[in-house]
């Protein structure tokens, strides 16, 4: 064993490349569907093809008779046992939270829905024998309109109605604000419904044993999460249940769900005795993966004609879908925070009003709540700069939060810790060249040119780390907001670490081997990551609203400072020293002032594992866990700037740049960080540009493949700049926020900012998303035919 | 069934299929072959893209009945010995990040790589547009390509 253990430098900041990498490029994977067990079933179901409707009869007899089929059930065959997918988030004391069987037996809410599932030897059997299952409807109305939904008379999707909830928020005095502000705008937007669509479909396979143990694969963010639903809403014992996130290709928040699929796999395998595999087509998933966005959106901003914001009233409609999901109503609540995002003002309200449909369910889709009320605050911010005469970046300067003034308390009472507005800016206007674009668009729009420039500017911050226990509470929320991590130092003096925050394509190995080295000062290849398994890290609160570094890395480092206060005391025993006189330094315990004399934390490990020699009453052993439950969510922050050409004639936009400055605090690995920036930029690009989920008038779902429903290539997307400030968070010791959500929380409100800034002097002050060639053109038409370019009202 | 014989990464295979089996879930379920993922069922994601007979395809809109006498090349065949110079590139540039994706991305990378050896960057994109990624935002696949056309990497 090596004691030459000479400070290396730190792996903390270096662009290490990644361990995941080797497996997932060579093909030697672990998704779900590739999982064979013998006996292997595959389920495949039946689904409603109503948005609205009564079930007169299902009947599954026929379908027992096909070719390989070895059961088929209806949603009665389970009726004792599927209980109701949980929602965890009753926001309200009087929500309204329908029962949501895994499968329909009574009514359908939404195309797709599960009405019934065949059980055969392989998935074209399955596939086949669907056809022979014989349901019956009474179709009902469907309700697909927000704002119609909630009239007196209209269909109701549930008996209770179609509102869940109304929840609101004050703060100052909005009343006053308004009152006494000499300039109040007003606007409508849109969230258009978003599908995810990650790029692995979801799969399950479920396996009981003849003890009644259950493993349940799962290509899921959340496998602790799921465990824990799995037995404190369907009534299994937690002890019998073993969940597994294998490989997992993206979530988004799409695979932040308990589903019904999965509990239907648990109980079917358990029904048959044997393990059963379900792996969606994308065409399936996109109808009953949750959906993502989805709201209307008032907002209404007081200023002085100085550019001082005064006030800012926002009044929300959320669809929720057919049902409440995991955290189905709580996603606008985390937008709630964020309206007033870096600005200063004396008052803010806030109402959201949680309606149903006869869709989809929405839930957490990346950023969940955040890009909805970022996107509204920077496009409003543009709309009072306009109204002013002033520049849009000098009106956010006028009104944001100075580096000199942090840890600030924001009208919307939570407390940012830290941020430097003024330097990204700085930096982003330089990198784009802001003053020689605006002089370009200038001259463009001087020679009438049919193909305008525009800008777009999006100085956002977010809430990630999601989260102090104690405010999901006062939240409503059904959870706490901890992470726990384990390290296991190895007699060899090789380290495990067992993290339960669950990765799906971020990285964690990589990032987490480069925490423990530095605290622990053994090398990065010394160290092995374990997760998602829940035999293996048995305690998790999983991977979601950026928070496995901010809350699970801190925990890692936490569990690595106990390590180490065990070691000193062992040390300490061995080197026949005070423990009081060891120090800890590089990897090596020693005697204060003699480091050459020291062991290396691996020689103490080894010690352990002998343990012949240890002191009266030590525990031999270096291994520790730690759970670590933040004091504060984390704010990581930066301007975006995007520079889009519009063609007037045909409404095509082009992003001809893209700069982004993001502060995302101290970075432990910066090409990691690099690519979750690009990636989320252009997930909110997408949602600016591209995507939209689509229901026709009978509640059908018309965008159900990627044909239709238009998820970027590379050829659809710009070039990205990218750069960072560093204002470490004050909040935790490694000083890090969040970066997950933080590019498409930014980048959407930049390219629709941009778009419109190249319409505004058409009359244009909005163009509703995605920005299309054809929504764009009309916009103009419109613009042109009857001066009605105008948002002031509704839409 | 038909009766086919199809060369997989090297190893041949003689095999009864039924004539509407999709190439993928031959690869994937009769020869054990899960290094090819399945990302859609319109062949728009591209997650599928393996070689036949030198030219990539997606393994979802072939059948494997029209695989027979062909010899196919998937992501867990590229490397020969070494790394394929993409598998490295990929590395290198963080062209990854859930890995999904990549196993169809590299290798429809490989055939544009094959017809065009030092693309431009918009040569690259439009040759890549068939391969959806949610993750990356594309910009590191396009230097990691870059990279392994050799034509250097500058951001």
């Amino acid at each position: 064993m090596t004691t030459d253990t000479q400070a290396a430098a730190p792996e903390v900041g270096k662009a290490r490349l990644r361990k995941e990498d080797a497996r997932l490029l060579t093909g030697q994977t672990n998704w779900t569907d590739n999982i064979v067990l013998p006996g292997m079933l595959h389920m495949c179901f039946v689904r409603s093809p109503f948005a609205h409707a009564r079930i007169t009869s299902v009947d599954v007899s026929a379908a027992r008779g096909m070719p390989g089929v070895i059961a088929a059930f209806s949603g009665a065959d389970f009726a004792g046992e599927q209980g109701s997918l949980p929602c965890a988030w009753p926001v309200t004391p009087d929500i309204v939270i329908p029962h949501h069987p895994p499968m329909a037996t009574d009514e359908v809410r939404y195309v797709g829905e599960a009405v019934a599932v065949v059980v055969a030897r392989d998935r074209y059997e399955a596939a086949d024998a669907i056809a022979a299952v014989d349901v019956n409807y009474e179709p009902l109305p469907p309700v697909l309109d927000m704002r119609a939904a909630l009239e007196e008379g209209s269909p109701k999707v549930h008996e209770a109605g179609n509102k869940s909830y109304e929840w609101v928020f004050e703060q100052g005095d909005p009343i006053a604000a308004f009152r006494d502000a000499p300039v109040v705008i007003e606007r409508n937007y849109r969230q258009q419904r978003l599908i995810p669509c990650a790029m692995e479909p979801r799969a399950v396979v479920a396996s009981t044993d003849v003890a009644g143990e259950i493993t349940l694969w799962s290509s899921t963010q959340i496998p602790h999460v799921l465990r824990f639903a799995l037995s404190a809403f369907f009534g299994i014992p937690e002890q019998n249940i073993r969940v597994i996130a294998p490989d997992v290709g993206g979530g988004f928040g799409s695979k932040l769900q308990v589903t019904a699929e999965e509990v239907l796999a648990v109980l079917v395998s358990s029904k048959l005795r044997r393990p059963v595999k379900w792996t969606e087509s994308r065409s399936e998933g996109n109808l009953t993966v949750h959906h993502g966005r989805d709201q209307w959106q008032r907002i209404r901003i007081a200023a002085d004609r100085d550019g001082r914001v005064r006030g800012l009233d926002v009044d929300l409609l959320a669809d929720m879908g057919a049902y409440l999901m995991l955290v189905t109503p709580g996603v606008p609540l985390l937008g709630a925070f964020m309206f007033p995002a870096i600005y200063k003002m004396d008052a803010y309200s806030f109402k959201c009003t949680g309606v149903f449909s006869t869709k989809m369910p929405t839930d957490a889709y990346r950023g969940a709540g955040r890009p909805e009320a970022t996107f509204a605050i920077e496009r409003i911010m543009d709309e009072l700069a306009v109204e002013l005469g002033m520049d849009p970046l000098q009106l956010r300067e006028r009104n944001w939060i100075k580096h000199d003034e942090f840890p600030y308390t924001t009208i919307a009472t939570l407390v940012y810790d830290s941020g430097n507005y003024e330097a990204a800016t700085a930096r982003a206007r330089e990198l784009f060249r802001y003053d020689e674009l605006r002089a370009e668009q200038e001259a463009r729009r001087a020679s009438g040119d049919p193909v305008q420039l525009g800008i777009g500017i999006s100085t956002f911050t977010e809430m990630c780390g999601l989260a102090p226990s104690r405010v999901l509470g006062s939240l409503s929320y059904g959870a706490g907001g901890w992470e726990h991590a384990s390290v296991r130092m190895l007699p060899t003096g090789k380290v495990e670490v067992v993290t339960g925050s669950s990765a799906h394509g971020q990285g964690h190995e990589t990032a987490w081997s480069q925490i423990v080295a530095d605290k622990l000062g053994i090398p990065f290849e010394d160290i092995r990551v374990l997760h998602g398994d829940t035999q293996v890290s048995h305690k998790g609160m999983d991977t979601y609203g950026s928070r496995s570094l901010t809350v699970g890395g801190i925990a890692l480092a936490g569990a690595c400072d106990k390590v180490i206060a065990k070691a000193k005391k062992l040390a300490a025993h061995v080197m026949e020293a005070s423990e009081n006189d060891i120090e800890f330094t590089a990897g090596r315990l020693h005697v204060r002032g003699d480091p050459a004399q020291g062991r290396s934390i691996q020689e103490i490990a080894l010690a352990t594992f002998a343990a012949h020699d240890l002191p009266d009453g030590m525990e031999p052993s270096l291994d520790s866990d730690h759970t670590y439950d933040p004091d504060n969510f984390s704010f990581p922050h930066g301007t975006h700037l995007c520079a889009t050409e519009v063609d007037t004639e045909t409404g095509r936009v082009t992003i001809r740049s893209y700069v982004a400055v993001d502060d995302v605090g101290k970075v432990v690995n910066p090409l990691i960080v690099e690519g979750q920036v690009h990636g989320g930029i252009v997930q909110g690009i997408a949602q600016a540009l591209y995507e939209e989920a689509v229901y026709d008038d009978d509640g059908n779902l018309l965008t159900t493949t990627l044909a239709d429903y238009l998820v970027p290539s590379a050829a659809d997307v710009p070039t990205i700049t990218t750069d960072r400030t560093e204002t470490p968070a004050t909040t935790n010791p490694l000083g890090v926020k969040g970066v997950g959500e933080a590019g498409t929380i930014a980048s959407t409100p930049a390219v629709v900012n941009a778009i419109v800034d190249a319409l505004r002097p058409m009359g244009i002050n909005d163009v509703p998303m995605p920005c299309t060639p054809e929504h764009v053109w009309r916009a103009i038409q419109a613009a042109r035919d009857t001066g009605t370019g105008q948002n002031g009202g509704g839409q | 069934m038909a009766s086919i014989t199809v060369t997989v990464d090297g190893v041949k295979y003689s095999d009864e299929v039924e004539p509407r089996l999709l190439l993928v879930h031959y690869l994937r379920e009769r020869l054990g072959k899960t290094g090819t993922p399945v990302g859609c069922d319109t062949s728009n994601c591209g997650a599928c893209t393996v070689h036949m007979n030198g030219v990539s395809v997606k393994s979802c809109a072939v059948l494997a009945v029209q695989a027979d006498g062909a010899e196919i090349t998937t992501i867990e065949g590229l490397a020969n010995g070494e790394w394929h110079p993409l598998q490295e590139a990929f590395k290198t540039e963080h062209a990854l990040q859930c890995g999904y994706c990549t196993p169809g991305m590299i290798m429809a990378a490989a055939d544009l790589l094959r017809t065009n050896s030092h693309p431009s960057d918009e040569e690259i994109r439009d040759g890549l547009e068939g391969n959806l990624c949610r993750c990356t935002g594309y910009e590191n696949i396009v230097r990691a390509v870059r990279r392994a056309a050799g034509a250097g990497v500058t951001p």
